[in-house]
């Protein structure tokens, strides 16, 4: 069998392949550049005086405690909304993957959340959420908690992580239910043979062979948490109360179109492209590798 | 050690499809019961329902002198190898085979004791570390039959175990099963489409059609006497030669009165001869194929229309072809006519519809 197609011209592949390369070319690697040498750059805001100034915005951005407090922020928040998401989806999909009526319907209803751009989840959990209008509040006040997450900065980071985990249940069910779905049956009667009740054998059984679907929602999830969120915070809390809910994307936006400081927020931008790279290198390394029974 | 007795077993799906239609058998303790039967005759089945794996829509299963249709898998002292072996495959050999005795508290060293001597029995002590993806068929299916054996359970079930094996595992590993549950003597049920299988495995037989018993005892008494035309034609290979005969017919050639019926004849019972046997019978026919397999020969002819017809029920022979097994390998040619004739002791009469036996 051969694999490869043979082209006569010697153009024609090239040309083939030019729109697609064109656009990653325009659309990636050229802005990508353009953060990178804007991050040794400073420029007045107006843009009228631009000098080299090597390093100085990386040294700036590393002696600046907010920075720090936002890439604790950023860390603490794709972990809460990675593990919160993750453990729903997978009770949802362990409910879901048994054998019951309707199952065709509420499986599909489970992944419309999916659907939702972000920042209409932002708008709608903060129409539930909102301390004045939302419906929600009217309860959470009746049980005496005293809700304002445009003020308190700690329900402010809860709402976001609430909105950001519900956002991204969908997309985890799906892929713990193909994960789920992929384990042959006999084996869980085996287990129910083997005299393994329902909790011990979900721990000792369902759990080791979703490993591998685990490790790939978690890296997916982290990155989603990283940068997805942007949508959701802006429409919900725009950083605030203060900087209570500013991760590090949010801080590029802030820093450079709302603060005028380009040259910060492009060496912020070079810091998460490497974050991103690491991450993705970790994925690919494990998930095709590592991670097998 | 224990019996199994089902009484009246139904089994009826969600969507009105009646799976099992009332089964009764008995098996003794210590005995190698096999359920054998088509695709789809409700033999998995049934065996699922004895492991607690389906629910018993209605009779009673009993394990033991105990009633079993509302106790949990695990609480009824069954172990089961399965089709696809359902090894865990995130464990080694080991953790698999100890994996039931830790789910009942059983102390570690008592645990590897036991898999241990398990592990010596099957052969499978070098192999005790490795996962069950690094292990051959033959080996995950003895890991499955190691799983089943340390729990000393009071029944083993079978569910297909060795269709996923190439046709020599087959024999070689049907041979161990069937010595190492002598060995225990542990009541054993067997699911299997083989009908060889089945003929080499069972103390007590259990042939099933369409949801049904079909009849059940010893296997050379079934292929023997067999109840049905299923039966007859389902057990054996090649099957029971089967003919639809007119109450006419029936008279002139076999001497028998009463109805039409459905004359059985196994291809091994003909030989070739002019004669005609006392009370037998003889059927001229045209050698259409030979099928030469070394120590036996199978010669499928064809016979004419008007001498006689040939049921043509489904899984029968196709009308007008009888097939003869002769020992040795010589037979007549291709197109050669050539007659063959049975002894009355070796014809078996049935009703017309073939579900009685009529005892000729």
């Amino acid at each position: 069998m051969q694999k490869q197609a043979i082209f006569q011209a010697k153009l024609l592949p090239y040309a083939l392949v030019a729109p697609q390369l064109a656009i990653v070319l325009i659309f990636f690697y050229w802005p990508a550049a353009q953060a990178v040498i804007q991050s040794f750059l400073l420029q007045d805001a107006f843009g009228l005086s631009t000098s080299f100034i090597w390093f100085d915005n990386y040294i700036e951005l590393f002696q600046d405690p907010a920075y720090y407090e936002a890439i604790v922020r950023t860390f603490f928040f794709s972990f809460a909304i990675a593990v919160s998401s993750l453990s729903f989806a997978l009770l949802l999909a362990v409910m879901a993957d048994k054998p019951l009526r309707g199952s065709m319907l509420y499986r599909t209803l489970l992944i419309w959340p999916y659907a939702v751009a972000p920042p209409v989840v932002g708008v709608l959990w903060i129409f539930m959420l909102h301390p004045s209008l939302g419906v929600l509040s009217r309860y959470l006040r009746g049980m005496g908690v005293d809700w304002n997450p445009l003020l308190d900065g700690d329900q402010a980071a809860a709402l976001i992580i609430l909105a950001a985990a519900w956002k991204q249940i969908s997309y985890n069910f799906l892929f713990f239910l193909a994960g789920l779905q992929a384990i042959p049956k006999s084996v869980f009667e085996a287990a129910a043979i083997d005299g393994a009740r329902p909790m011990r054998r979900f721990w000792t059984v369902t759990f080791p062979l979703l490993s591998p679907t685990i490790f790939f929602l978690l890296v997916v999830n982290i990155v989603y948490a990283f940068f997805d969120t942007f949508g959701i915070i802006d429409t919900m809390t725009r950083g605030g109360p203060g900087t209570s809910t500013v991760t590090l994307v949010y801080k590029v936006y802030t820093d450079g179109l709302l603060g005028g400081n380009l040259g910060s927020s492009a060496a912020q931008s070079v810091i998460l492209m490497v974050m991103v790279i690491v991450l993705t290198g970790i994925q690919f390394r494990f998930v095709e590798r590592k991670v097998t029974y | 050690m224990a019996n199994v007795t089902l009484r009246n077993v139904r089994k009826t799906y969600p969507g009105g499809f009646e799976a099992i239609k009332g089964v009764n058998v008995d098996v003794a303790d210590g005995q190698f019961c096999v359920l054998v039967g088509p695709s789809g005759c409700g033999k998995s089945t049934l065996l699922r329902m004895v492991a607690g794996l389906e629910t018993v829509s209605g009779g009673e299963i009993d394990i033991g002198g105990r009633v079993v249709n509302q106790v949990e898998p695990a609480d009824r002292d069954i172990a089961m190898v399965f089709q696809n072996y359902a090894l865990y495959p995130h464990m080694s050999v080991f953790n698999n085979m100890a994996y039931g005795l830790r789910n009942r508290g059983m102390k570690e060293a008592e645990v590897k004791t036991r898999v241990d001597e398990a592990a010596r029995v099957l052969e499978l002590t070098p192999m005790l570390e490795r996962k069950p993806r690094q292990l051959s068929g033959g080996q995950r299916q003895r890991v499955a039959m190691g799983r089943a054996i340390v729990r000393q359970p009071k029944v083993f079930l079978f569910d297909e175990p060795l269709s996923n094996l190439d046709a020599k595992l087959r024999i070689a590993m049907r041979v161990e099963i069937r010595k190492l549950q002598r060995r225990l003597s542990t009541t054993s049920i067997y699911v299997t489409h083989d009908q060889l299988e089945a003929m080499t495995l069972a103390d007590i037989l259990v042939v099933m059609n369409g949801g049904q018993v079909e009849q059940f005892g010893n296997p050379l008494a079934i292929y023997e006497k067999p109840a049905t035309t299923f039966v007859a034609s389902f057990i054996g290979a090649p099957p029971m030669n089967l003919m639809s005969m007119r109450a006419d017919e029936i008279k002139s050639q076999i001497g028998n009165s009463g109805d039409a019926g459905i004359l059985g004849i196994r291809p091994e019972d003909f030989v070739i001869t002019d004669q005609t046997p006392a009370g037998g019978v003889a059927l001229p026919l045209t050698v259409e194929a030979i099928e030469r397999v070394g120590a036996e020969t199978f010669i499928y002819g064809s016979r004419k229309q008007d001498e006689q017809r040939i049921a043509a029920n489904p899984g029968e022979l196709p009308p007008g072809e009888v097939i003869v097994r002769i020992p040795g390998s010589e037979a007549p040619p291709i197109g050669q006519k050539i007659r063959v004739a049975a002894v009355r002791a070796k014809l078996h009469l049935f009703s017309d519809d073939g579900r009685t036996r009529i005892e000729a």
